[in-house]
């Protein structure tokens, strides 16, 4: 076959017949894809839930509701409930004070406000000095863990900043923002804030009955 | 040229990476490990060997003037179909790559081989093609993902051989990239003259 020629004519239609049939692929792959990536991320939700709260019966990933921090932004909370009882929660919460990117991370807490467990979802960190978080943090040495450590008697900081937390060597704009996000975790989690009293702006979290159960504490 | 020809002609003599030195961002930011680099390699493969096919195959219909939006057009499909695939049935390895598979689009090697390569050729010594510069590009991305891996962190694909604290942080990091990079291709220039 002849190479067609470059006339205007020629060239619309090549253009076009490549562009619809490239849609048209496109379309084809997505809807065959799209059930499996949906099933895949909410596989690893529930995974992340399951680890950070403790054993429970209900479903949290549906009963989930949004909560605000103290800054105004609005967190997802999963209620974990165990025989009609609350057990703790999962709060999937984020910074933007990472070193390089967002970082997103789901605690768990219990209803004192302790940490059971987090897990890192997502983050652009250094690899071999700021990634170290999703060891570090749990790692039951020195001061570096926050695994039941309570928030309920101010934010979590670290030494550096005259905390208790022991910083990642090297990464300790990571491990700030980290922490900064377990802050705010919990201070969705507590709903009201000392400093705001945000949930008046938040009708959503107010209707839930997990809220209160949270406000019993204050 | 025969068809063994065209396809060890990409994995040794023009090796895209140590010979051609094309394609060298996701070469750098990839291979942090080796299983990365070696996740990258098949992906960019697979996009190298459709593209070049398909390619090949238009190389008729699509007028000289408009053949590079035609060629990018088939090629962002190719690296779609593979992202989306990606995330659907190896979330893990989509999560560390993510960022560079819609990169593949723009990688040199593919729009190169497109223009040099499929362009001139049938279809079947442009898969050919496709398929060596793709074995060539896997093979030195998983090299440099193993020796970066190795000397930054002590593993072998995630086993460890040696104690991390061993381990020098600058390989796993973009500079310890560029060093390994410099190194592996002095040695494979060595080889090939030998």
């Amino acid at each position: 076959m002849e190479k067609l020629r470059s006339t205007l004519p020629n060239m619309l239609l090549s253009l076009t017949i490549i562009c619809v049939s490239a849609g048209a692929i496109l379309a084809g792959v997505n809807m065959y894809t799209s059930g499996p990536i949906a099933l895949s991320k909410a596989a690893a939700l529930e995974a992340a839930v399951k680890e950070v709260t403790p054993a429970f019966d209900n479903n949290p990933i549906n009963e989930c509701y949004k909560a605000v921090t103290s800054d105004g932004d609005s967190l997802l909370i999963y209620p974990a409930i165990k025989d009609g009882k609350p057990v703790g929660v999962a709060v999937e919460s984020n910074t933007k004070n990472g070193f390089s990117g967002e970082i997103r991370v789901i605690v768990g807490f219990d209803t004192e406000g302790k940490i059971i467990n987090y897990s890192v979802l997502q983050h652009a960190e250094t690899p071999g000095l700021g990634s170290k978080m999703q060891e570090w943090f749990k790692t039951d040495k020195n001061n570096q863990s926050v695994i039941g450590r309570s928030l309920a008697s101010g934010n979590l900081q670290v030494s550096k900043d005259g905390g208790e937390i022991d910083a990642i060597t090297a990464s300790t704009i990571t491990s700030r923002a980290f922490l900064n996000a377990i802050n705010r975790a919990y201070s969705a989690y507590k709903g009201t804030d000392s400093s705001t009293g945000a949930t008046e702006s938040a009708p959503e979290a107010t209707t839930s009955s997990e809220t209160k159960e949270g406000g019993n504490h204050e | 040229m025969s068809k063994i020809k065209v396809l060890t002609n990409g994995i040794i003599k023009e090796n895209p990476i140590f010979v051609l030195l094309l394609g060298m961002c996701p070469t750098l930011g990839t291979t942090s490990s080796a299983i990365n680099g070696l996740g990258m390699g098949l992906a960019t493969t697979f996009v190298l060997v459709c593209s070049n096919i398909a390619i090949s195959a238009l190389k008729n219909l699509i007028p000289d003037q408009v053949r590079i939006p035609g060629y990018i057009v088939v090629i962002a499909t190719f690296v779609t179909v593979v992202q989306m695939c990606m995330e659907a049935f190896v979330p893990a390895l989509y999560a560390s790559l993510g960022l560079f598979i819609p990169l593949i689009v723009v990688n040199c090697i593919v729009l190169g081989r497109a223009e040099a390569f499929a362009a001139k050729n049938g279809i079947i010594a442009s898969s050919f093609d496709g398929l060596g510069m793709g074995l060539g590009f896997t093979l030195a991305l998983t090299l440099l993902g193993t020796v970066r891996e190795l000397l930054g962190t002590g593993k072998f694909f995630g086993l460890t051989i040696m104690p991390e604290e061993y381990g020098s942080l600058i390989f796993v990091l973009a500079p310890g990239a560029f060093i390994a990079l410099g190194f592996l291709i002095a040695l494979v220039n060595k080889l090939r003259k030998a």
